[in-house]
């Protein structure tokens, strides 16, 4: 299994095991006529939503940033459901399976504290700054060029994570319910062309907020008929504990002192300084599919709520992910009644004819009879489906804004610029296709686009963290800060496919395991950046303090905030998203 | 434009609720077919009749929601 970088890439595990290892056994489900309705029905509602927001989207900032009228609620629920992406709800369950409730670390410290950061802290800046994207944060502060660096990257990485997005669909698709591959990628792709296209960011935000219901209503059953049968939390506990003697499922923190005392082979300081700090506060504060849905805000205390009402649902999404994941290892059984063993994608076999990745269909076809099976295949349809959307409007922004604008053309019209947009989102999904088929016939190209992914998070951080927060960084010093960073991020991946030794050294341990990589580069190349950025920036020239206003915290003239009850002020919330995290990981230490 | 900051004329949590009236129409009326008839049902705990009442509830939240959201009541 590969393993995740945090859990808005959570999506980009395990498939290409999953591409490299095709199941042995036939399909997991069989849909009756009640389970294709419900899905036919989803499908018909979703393109609904896209030819009714056509009207609703005709001026470029209402294509591109839904107007800037959204609520905070529904920009938060659409910032999590964006981030829940294609392989959310399976490969999570799957690792859940594997490692136990470690795997719950990429939704609280993983997620969490950057989440409020965002709110709190950053998101004033993006959204004082009337940016349409983070590259064109980085243009307004650091000048054309970073702009340019960060938006290709952007570019590239959305499209072909839109890709993998896609087969991963795909191949889901062929494993549960036996359906051709190009059948699915074809279904899931002209909806999200068909409705992006029409109603751009609306229109994809709309959808998110459907479809975060709906993986909600075709995922809880699953966990709660599962405590049901297990007999309860406890009884659940003891029975794993019996199952898989020696070995520690669901405790979050206390075997973490070590990389060989725990089944994921990472140490606590890869988790809070590698995952908690850099690619958390990097994905979440950082990439564009993301921040997008809180741009869209109305106001910027609705822009401050979006991301701390979103953290409330993060925090729960363990229930529906994790949970069933630890369920399987107690009430999964094979036909003669003995205890069902998934195993890695590599060693699926006539004796194990199931990997970890199926944990979560064989739960469902356990419990789920006809039109809740349907439900639940909806919900995982939605997921993959919300998450590609995302990519392909945020690559649609990025695209005509951050590409088009400043190097084809400067000056036209907001009408020509929405057609582009428009036209953008097709070449999207075009490109996102030929992507999803490179990676069907190459499987290896996936480990590469996953890790390409990794590269330009942490120094992408590393930049913006010294351009919002320290009024001394240099044009200069952020794009070299930002190229250095993304070179050492390659280099140190480079290094260890060549000299799998080497991973002892990026990692500090030779007991570390391919997770701790993924920290510990994300670390190194942040740790890069940063000094880069800084030695560059006290060899150049500053910009006067005067053109800083609005990008820059200390110089920044932050609108004033009519004064709200303290039920609806953000702080409030976030120090109760505070208090519930740190009692959540004390109560599964 | 309406208090959900949409300028459509139709919030999205009227959509979500017909969505789930119907979703909520159809597996619950299965689940109280199925349970009548007795049919033979081949998922673990199929005596809870979980179409039943997770329909059930799916369908007041959804009737609740188009009620609460019909386009003509929003400002």
């Amino acid at each position: 299994m590969i393993l995740p970088l945090s859990s808005g890439i959570a999506s980009r595990l395990s498939l290409a095991a999953v591409v490299a290892f095709p199941p042995l056994h036939g399909q997991l489900a069989h849909l009756t006529p009640l389970d294709v309705a419900v899905i036919a029905i989803y499908f018909a509602m979703v393109l609904f939503i896209g030819f009714y927001l056509r009207q609703a989207s005709s001026t470029s900032e209402q294509f591109f940033l839904a107007g800037r009228e959204m609520t905070a609620w529904i920009a938060g629920l659409s910032f999590v459901s964006a981030n829940m992406g294609s392989l959310e709800l399976m490969g999570w369950a799957g690792s859940a399976y594997q490692y136990g409730i470690l795997a719950t670390h990429w939704y609280w410290i993983g997620a969490i504290p950057a989440m409020l950061f965002l709110g709190l802290v950053m998101m004033p800046f993006y959204y004082v700054s009337k940016t349409h994207s983070v590259p064109g944060y980085l243009k307004l502060r650091f000048g054309e060029s970073s702009r340019i660096l960060a938006a290709f990257s952007f570019a590239i990485e959305m499209i072909l994570m839109s890709g993998v997005n896609m087969f991963s669909m795909a191949v889901v698709m062929k494993v549960v319910l036996g359906w051709n591959i190009t059948f699915s990628i074809l279904m899931s792709s002209l909806a999200v062309a068909v409705y992006v296209g029409l109603g751009g960011l609306r229109s994809a935000i709309y959808n998110e907020v459907l479809q975060f219901v709906l993986i909600w209503a075709g995922a809880l059953l699953v966990p709660i008929l599962g405590l049901v049968e297990a007999g309860g939390w406890h009884k659940m506990v003891a029975k794993i504990a019996s199952n898989y003697r020696g070995q520690d499922y669901v405790h979050l923190w206390r075997d973490t002192g070590h990389f060989s005392a725990n089944p994921m082979g990472v140490h606590w300081t890869g988790i809070v300084f590698g995952l908690g700090f850099v690619i958390s506060f990097g994905y979440w504060t950082t990439d564009f599919l993301v921040v997008q849905r809180v741009l869209a805000a109305r106001n910027l205390r609705a822009a401050q709520m979006a991301p701390i009402i979103g953290s409330f649902f993060k925090m729960a999404v363990p229930f529906i992910v994790i949970l069933p994941g630890l369920l399987g290892l107690v009430v999964l059984q094979n036909p003669d009644g003995t205890l069902l063993h998934l195993v890695g994608e590599n060693h699926v076999s006539a004796l194990h004819p199931h990997s970890f990745n199926e944990v979560l269909p064989l739960m469902m076809v356990r419990y789920l009879g006809p039109g809740l099976l349907g439900l639940g295949i909806t919900a995982l349809m939605a997921g993959f489906m919300s998450g590609m959307a995302g990519n392909v409007s945020a690559f649609a922004t990025v695209w005509t804004y951050d590409i088009y604008q400043p190097l084809i053309r400067k000056r036209a019209s907001d009408s020509h610029y929405v057609a582009i947009g428009r036209w953008a989102t097709v070449l999207g999904v075009v490109v996102s296709i030929g992507a999803a088929y490179l990676v069907m016939h190459a499987a290896g190209i996936m480990d590469y686009v996953q890790a390409l992914f990794s590269f330009f998070i942490a120094p992408l951080l590393g930049a913006i963290l010294l351009g919002m927060f320290w009024k001394r960084a240099t044009a200069a010093g952020g794009f070299w800060g930002l190229l250095l960073g993304i070179l050492s991020s390659v280099s140190l991946f480079v290094w260890v496919r060549m000299d799998p030794s080497a991973l002892s050294m990026v990692a500090i341990s030779p007991d570390a395991k391919s997770m701790a990589e993924n920290l510990y580069r994300a670390l190194w190349s942040f740790l890069i950046s940063i000094a880069v950025t800084v030695v560059v920036s006290l060899l150049t020239r500053p910009k006067p303090e005067a053109e800083l206003n609005g990008l820059v915290y200390g110089v920044t003239k932050l609108p004033f905030q009519e004064p709200v009850p303290f039920y609806r002020n953000q702080w409030f919330w976030a120090v109760i998203v505070v208090v519930l995290f740190a009692g959540l990981n004390i109560l599964f230490w | 434009m309406h208090s959900l900051g949409v300028p459509a004329n139709i919030p999205i949590w009227f959509f979500v609720g017909v969505l789930l009236t119907i979703y909520g129409a159809l597996i619950g009326g299965h689940g109280v077919y199925a349970w009548v008839t007795h049919e033979r049902s081949m998922v673990v705990l199929a005596n809870l009749h979980a179409a039943v009442w997770w329909g059930g509830m799916i369908l007041i939240l959804g009737l609740v929601y188009c009620v609460k959201f019909f386009p003509r009541q929003q400002r």
